[in-house]
């Protein structure tokens, strides 16, 4: 079936989704491409600090034409900028932060996901292998992990799965899997279909998904 | 004491066929490129590295890649070289990624004494395949091993003469663990002072990590992905 909408419009209702989950004091880690526009919707009145893993706490936004530096750069390896109170550490220490679970929330792409919670985001078997980079280190050790993701394939085939088929990323590590479709929170007793998007019922996500979805007796419209 | 050398050429001038040698950077940000393009006009073959990246098509790493000198690649992301994609499936390279939160820990452990140790990180994939697991307070750890290397090439913003560092922002990144890692550590920096000149409470790699260091002649300093934001934007 069809998911609504253009991928834009997709993208931007997942994205604010998420940016709705940050508190006050958080220290994020937002992962390459879709998960990075987070930082453009963090909620008026609170101080979020994003956390890059090649060694920066505090990122800013991209920098002024003209004030790009060569030696600030995030994990997408694009240029940024400082924010007041920002630190510089090295990778070791950086992997230290996420694996001793002091990172609060990651937030992070899939190309599956399945109903233990476990993700495949890194490789397709066949196609060259470009590596896990800090993917791995972060679903492993950051405090919630939440995956970020169109609902279905460009073709229309379901994302959440039964079982993962792809080699994965972690095993059981998947806190929450927000789409344009849905939120959904991964427990023991399930996928739990929280919050279904404006115009949908729960029989079309699950329409779209091969998972089984209990839903929720307080589901309601997801909001942006 | 006097760890400076004249060049690049100089500070890399035992460095073999068959070398393992650590090079800092992540991407194109902090990597020793004079150190690089040294090496790749020695022409040292069979190498192993030992880098979170490849560089790029024709820059940092990607210079020795394509002059090819490396045999064996050990890093966590190769997504930006296409040449390296060719030379894999040609066999002509053998390459081992690891997550990079294991890399970096496994050079940290091997230059701190420490043989192996335990993660979370890769636990039930792939990455776990033949390694041992144990299980403490209920949770399942796999063991990783140390990362050691003949030579570590690292690049700091300024050092003294007797090999302290001081890295800028985030070209830090892989550069300080490597240089604990290597049996001969050379350091090639952009501002090279006396003793005494660089804040002793700022210095991120003390002197007895560096064996050699020197002034680097040529900082192309490139940039991967130049984002800008509008003014007032």
């Amino acid at each position: 079936m069809n998911t609504p909408g253009k991928d834009v419009d997709k993208r931007e209702r997942i994205v604010r989704r998420i940016a709705r989950e940050l508190r006050d004091g958080f220290y994020v880690n937002l992962g390459i491409g879709m998960p990075t526009l987070i930082a453009n919707h963090v909620p008026a009145g609170i101080e979020v600090v994003l956390q890059s893993e090649n060694g920066m706490l505090g990122i800013g936004p991209y920098p002024v034409e003209g004030e790009e530096d060569a030696d600030l750069i995030n994990a997408g390896k694009e240029t940024v900028s400082e924010m007041a109170g920002t630190s510089y550490f090295s990778s070791a220490d950086s992997f230290a932060m996420i694996r001793g679970a002091h990172i609060d929330l990651s937030v992070l792409g899939a190309m599956e996901v399945d109903e233990s919670g476990s993700l495949a985001n890194w490789m397709i078997p066949g196609k060259m292998v470009k590596g896990m980079g800090g993917a791995m280190d972060l679903v492993a050790g950051a405090r919630r992990v939440v995956v970020a993701m169109e609902h279905t394939t460009r073709e229309g085939a379901p994302k959440i799965l039964k079982k993962c088929t792809l080699p994965l990323t972690g095993v059981n590590v998947v806190d929450t899997i927000v789409t344009e479709m849905a939120y959904i929170r991964v427990t023991e007793r399930g996928l739990v279909l929280e919050e279904v998007a404006p115009g949908l019922t729960a029989e079309d996500v699950q329409r779209a998904t091969e998972a089984r979805l209990v839903v929720s007796e307080r589901w309601k419209v997801m909001g942006g | 004491m006097n760890k400076v050398v004249a060049s690049a050429d100089d500070a890399i001038r035992d460095v073999g066929d068959g070398a393992v040698i650590m090079i800092g950077g992540f991407g194109l940000c902090g990597i020793p490129e004079n150190l690089i393009r040294a090496l790749v006009r020695k022409g040292s073959k069979n190498l192993t590295t030992i880098s979170n990246n490849v560089g790029v098509d024709g820059l940092g790493n990607g210079l020795l890649l394509a002059a090819g000198q490396i045999v064996h690649h050990i890093g966590t992301y190769v997504g930006e070289n296409k040449l390296l994609e060719q030379m894999v499936l040609a066999g002509k390279i053998k390459l081992d990624l690891v997550p990079q939160g294991t890399f970096a820990e496994r050079i940290r452990a091997a230059g701190a004494g420490i043989p192996a140790f335990f993660t979370p990180t890769g636990v039930g994939t792939i990455v776990a395949e033949g390694k041992e697991t144990r299980e403490f307070e209920g949770l399942t750890y796999l063991m990783e091993r140390g990362l050691p290397a003949d030579f570590a090439f690292v690049k700091a913003w300024k050092g003294d003469r007797m090999g302290n560092l001081t890295y800028r922002k985030t070209a830090r990144n892989f550069n300080p663990v490597m240089a604990t890692a290597a049996k001969v550590t050379i350091a090639e920096v952009e501002h090279l002072v006396e003793a005494g000149e660089l804040d002793a409470d700022s210095i991120h790699t003390p002197s007895v990590y560096v064996k050699r260091i020197f002034r680097g002649e040529l900082y192309e300093r490139r940039i991967e992905r130049r984002t800008v934001r509008r003014v007032g934007g």
